[in-house]
């Protein structure tokens, strides 16, 4: 299928392509989608810090806004330094990126929990960190989403700029290749593909958050 | 070995300090590609959003501006638009003005339709004209969002002009570029670099220009 010189198929990647469309959306899946993922690991302490330290915010904020402001492919070829390259030196920018979106949805959404709510649990006994998963986390959720869908989409875009410094860009490898070989075909192709990858993302993204807020359905039919 | 001795080296190459390939040059190029583009997503952008964050009209429309604009990946729009029109300047400029365009429509619709509607009220009851509203009371009283869309914006296009060097154009990207094609991990080192602080720049620009403009009266939170 990708051995061949000349490519049939839409979906059949010429050989210089070295690795299979399918292929390509998995590293992208993997590498934007595990940048979202440890953002939101780092993102939920350093949140809940600042909005139980509202002092430190407004520096947190500016802080995640100037690493947000370093384009990425200036912190790509920095890291070659560091880490060679390899899909670490894309992951670990696109992390950083995230914080700058998923850092304030975290401290909105604490913030939009009703100060009463987090009485009555402390009333009926519940511990910080029953509190802090039964209580807290579900209210917030929605606001939390909201960004984890941005963060998502924008890390699955950005992280095509990673193909300038070999092929880790996923989707984005296509770009470049395409444009070296003089197939715009190619580029076409990912470039539909990964913004088809983005719609079915955000989508499958509000899907859990449905899941995961059995409650905001009735609340929606209500009013 | 380390970044700064990578940084040192290109820094002292004579080559980079004069004539074409000198970092003057590059920076009047990337600062030349930049500003254009800013320049005319603000001209389309900037009354669109206005109007219609004065009419109260467009919610969903740019709330989809916004989600597309966001998942456009510039560096496959750059290339797809180079292999089907050409290696010319004014293609390499669709990209970053489309860029810019979600930014400003965003923060400026919302900046507008965030204004206290008591003072609109009141300068309605002042006898102000719609045109008068815009621009003594709505303008400014949404600045400080406006220019944080602008910011946005700039930065963006700051961060992208970077890759008009993969379509053979000039600007810092030519160095990180060139670089990497001719294992000299100095240029790219210092492309990086530039860029990076160019981008910082920018920043600092729209923080004073924040200072300098905003009425100190919206600066209580």
């Amino acid at each position: 299928m990708s051995g061949a010189l000349v490519h049939t198929g839409v979906f059949d990647m010429p050989s210089y392509v070295q690795s299979s469309f399918l292929g390509l959306i998995r590293t992208q899946l993997e590498v934007s989608l595990g940048a979202t993922l440890a953002g939101l690991v780092i993102a939920l302490p350093i949140g809940q810090l600042c909005s139980r330290l509202p002092r430190i915010y407004p520096a947190t904020l500016g802080l995640v806004t100037i690493i947000y402001s370093i384009p990425s492919i200036a912190l790509f070829v920095l890291l070659i330094d560091y880490t060679g390259e390899s899909e670490t030196t894309v992951f670990i920018p696109l992390t950083l990126y995230t914080l700058a979106i998923l850092v304030p949805g975290v401290v909105d959404g604490i913030r939009s929990v009703p100060p009463n709510v987090l009485d009555a649990a402390d009333g009926m006994g519940y511990g910080r960190m029953r509190r802090y998963l039964t209580v807290e986390l579900p209210i917030a959720l929605p606001t939390l989403m909201a960004a984890v869908r941005v963060a998502a989409v924008s890390s699955l875009s950005l992280m095509s700029i990673g193909s300038t410094i070999g092929n880790y860009g996923g989707l984005g490898d296509l770009f470049l290749l395409g444009l070296k070989f003089f197939d715009n075909s190619l580029i076409w192709v990912g470039l539909i593909s990964l913004l088809v990858l983005s719609v079915f993302c955000d989508i499958l993204l509000r899907g859990v958050q449905r899941l995961l807020t059995p409650w905001a359905r009735s609340l929606r039919s209500v009013g | 070995m380390n970044l700064f001795t990578y940084l040192r080296q290109f820094f002292d190459d004579p080559a980079y300090r004069s004539g074409y390939d000198s970092i003057w040059t590059r920076l009047v190029e990337h600062c030349e590609y930049s500003a254009v583009a800013l320049l005319i997503a603000i001209a389309i952008a900037l009354p669109l959003a206005i109007l219609s964050g004065h009419t109260g009209r467009g919610d969903n429309a740019i709330s989809i501006v916004a989600v597309v604009g966001r998942a456009l990946p510039s560096l496959g729009l750059l290339v797809l638009l180079a292999a089907e029109l050409g290696l010319s300047l004014s293609v390499t400029m669709i990209p970053l003005v489309l860029l810019g365009i979600p930014p400003i429509l965003l923060y400026t619709h919302a900046g507008i339709r965030a204004v206290d509607p008591a003072a609109v009220d009141a300068a309605r009851g002042l006898g102000m004209t719609p045109w008068q509203l815009v621009r003594q009371v709505e303008i400014p009283a949404a600045l400080p969002l406006i220019l944080a869309g602008l910011r946005a914006a700039a930065i963006q296009i700051v961060a992208t002009a970077t890759l008009a060097a993969v379509v053979s154009f000039g600007g810092f990207g030519r160095y990180i570029i060139d670089g990497l094609y001719q294992y000299d991990y100095a240029q790219v080192v210092g492309g990086a670099v530039l860029v990076a602080l160019l981008s910082l720049v920018t920043l600092c620009v729209f923080w004073l220009l924040d200072r300098l403009l905003v009425s100190p009266g919206l600066r209580t939170r």
